[in-house]
């Protein structure tokens, strides 16, 4: 929350320094590029580097979910250059024709991302979208309260820890844990899977002591609970917090996402996004982000000077093996309300 | 009236966010989108009658009504000490009630979050003492403690402004004629602050059972109320027509209790006046 609360804020800031700047006259042949990011997830002078070097004005607004980015997208009236989506809400803005084509010639940093994460699933040619921060899905736990190792979704239906856990208040990624604890694909849209997911979810949901948001974080530093589901990023935050917290990828495999920086259908300067997304992937400018915002670069050059400790640390970097039976997400179509359905007759036991 | 053109911003306002809006959750509530764009179809509410559904509108029609009631055991003689004539703190009373008001909503019920923890500050207080410490967070309980801690002022204020209004020669009256206080109060008090009560118990009523803050902070999302069900629908699952849908029935409900309670409310100046 602390976090979410100072990245309103820089984010603020960042607008009022832009407009206060626009206003001062001399500058009417400046470019304004419009950036619509997460709450704070961007290294905290990167902006004004970028302005500086381009002579170009950014506007930067940030959003909480990919949800809430894409209504304000799809109801028209903005006209944002550049936007950093989730894989599976990409895929379907891509559907939707709601992004346009990026001009990889004009990206020459692209060369520095790391191989496996070209191509992927939702933009199979890189034709839309250009990699930012990766992440995984997983568990943190207190040492101190969990002796044995944590290896599997398992131990999130183990009665030992009682009023303990923690789930995520989301629907697509709680019934997630459930579909790859049975070892199916967190994608299906088979009913019967489903079905006997928000079984495991019902029978789960006494010893659950709530389904949180980004209060977890607090939580789980508080030592308010022994086990959580987590974002990776946020994982290495809290391990930064509380020394008895660490992170584990069940083996059964889970959820592995990425954020992509992408061009909208109604921006406008297309060049100067472009031009934006390259900076972006700039080695020294990635390796500022990441060290601020504690998510995992796909950008090889900025990860090779990072931290060695950090970069031992499977919360940042799991090693291929740990992502294995790892799973992208895929946009659900009418599945969703299939979803949401399970998700209320959980909730509303 | 000369200056009647002093209401029309009122009446664009009014236009612009209240009948405009309501307007098109009717339109969504009765269509479904296909390919050919909208069409007329009642599916939406076929679709809500279902158990699940029906369990959700019962649990936040239930909590609701207990905090309501919550509020008006503990409001009502609140309101009363305010207004008896003899009680000189009024003025620092009522301030502290309305105070917190200034704040944030979201932050005060953040703040029951951290207040309620198991390591939280009534807790350590608690276990300082030795006494039992209590986990109430994330139960029904905490959900009911949010409501009322967040609504009383909403049940206090009309039914001490009514309260206010009551003329003190009747009590006199009353006492004069040989009633003890219980009769008074019965007789006199009670009837006359009836107007007060009816608004208050709207007034708590109406935010409460459609609230999703709340239930998902200090409730921890286990408990889906009728408001998470709508707000998933806008931002989750883009069914905008089963969420206008849900709207609709629970604005259906709301107008009737409002409807139940405003025939008490024979003196339509009384709590409202406040507002």
């Amino acid at each position: 929350m602390r976090r979410i609360l100072s990245g309103i804020l820089a984010a603020a800031v960042v607008t009022v320094s832009v407009a206060l700047t626009g206003c001062g006259g001399a500058s009417n042949d400046k470019t304004t590029l419009k950036v619509y990011n997460w709450g704070d997830y961007i290294g905290e002078d990167v902006i004004q580097k970028f302005e500086d070097k381009f002579n170009i004005n950014v506007v930067y607004d940030t959003f909480p979910t990919n949800e809430e980015m894409y209504v304000k997208l799809k109801a028209g009236g903005s006209d944002y250059d550049v936007a950093i989506p989730s894989d599976y809400m990409i895929k379907k803005m891509i559907n939707e024709g709601m992004v346009k084509k990026i001009n990889l010639n004009n990206i020459p940093n692209y060369k520095y991302i790391e191989e496996k994460f070209k191509n992927l699933s939702f933009d199979p040619n890189n034709e839309y979208s250009v990699p930012y921060m990766w992440g995984t899905v997983g568990i943190i736990y207190n040492k101190t309260m969990v002796k044995e190792p944590v290896d599997s979704w398992n131990i999130l239906w183990d009665k030992k820890y009682d009023k303990q856990i923690f789930m995520l208040d989301s629907q697509r990624d709680s019934i997630a844990v459930a579909l790859k604890k049975l070892g199916y694909s967190l994608n299906t849209k088979n009913k019967d899977e489903l079905e006997k997911a928000k079984n495991e979810l019902i029978k789960q949901k006494d010893i659950v002591q709530a389904y949180v948001g980004d209060e977890v974080k607090d939580k789980m530093i508080m030592g308010e609970g022994a086990l959580a589901v987590v974002w990776s990023g946020d994982a290495v935050y809290m391990k930064s917090q509380n020394k008895d917290l660490e992170y584990a990828i069940p083996k059964e495999g889970s959820n592995l996402w990425f954020d992509s920086m992408v061009i909208p259908s109604t921006a406008k300067h297309q060049k100067e996004a472009e031009e934006f997304i390259n900076f972006m992937c700039d080695t020294e400018i990635a390796l500022e982000n990441t060290n601020y915002i504690g998510y995992s670069t796909p950008q090889t050059e900025a990860k090779k000077k990072l931290d060695p400790e950090l970069l031992k640390d499977i919360a940042a970097y799991p090693t291929d093996e740990q992502m294995k039976d790892c799973e992208v997400f895929i946009d659900l179509d009418a599945s969703i309300k299939d979803y949401d359905k399970i998700w209320t007759e959980i909730t509303s036991r | 009236m000369k200056k009647k053109w002093l209401s029309y911003p009122y009446l664009v306002w009014m236009a612009i966010f209240i009948i405009i809006p309501s307007l098109l959750i009717l339109f969504y509530g009765f269509t479904v989108k296909d390919e050919q764009g909208f069409r007329f179809s009642l599916q939406n509410f076929y679709r809500f009658c279902d158990p699940i559904f029906f369990s959700v509108l019962f649990k936040s029609l239930w909590l609701a009504l207990l905090s309501t009631f919550v509020c008006l055991i503990v409001g009502y003689p609140v309101a009363l000490i305010l207004a008896s004539k003899e009680y000189s703190k009024k003025t620092t009373m009522s301030m502290l009630f309305i105070i917190p008001m200034w704040m944030n909503f979201l932050l005060r019920t953040y703040a029951w979050l951290t207040l309620l923890e198991k390591h939280g500050i009534i807790n350590s207080i608690l276990s300082f003492f030795h006494l039992p410490t209590i986990n109430i967070l994330y139960t029904n309980g905490a959900v009911v403690l949010g409501m009322v801690y967040n609504f009383l002022p909403f049940m206090i204020l009309p039914i001490y402004s009514v309260l206010m209004k009551v003329d003190n020669k009747l009590v006199e009256a009353a006492q004069d004629l040989g009633g003890n206080w219980v009769t008074v109060f019965r007789k006199v008090i009670l009837p006359l602050s009836l107007p007060g009560v009816m608004s208050g118990l709207t007034m708590v009523f109406m935010p409460a059972v459609t609230t999703f803050v709340i239930s998902k902070l200090l409730g921890g999302a286990q408990y889906t109320l009728i408001g998470n069900l709508i707000e998933r629908q806008f931002l989750t699952v883009y069914d905008w027509n089963f969420g206008a849908a849900i709207s609709i029935i629970m604005m259906i409900f709301i107008l009737i209790s409002i409807a139940i309670m405003s025939r008490f409310d024979e003196d339509k100046g009384g709590g409202a006046a406040l507002w």
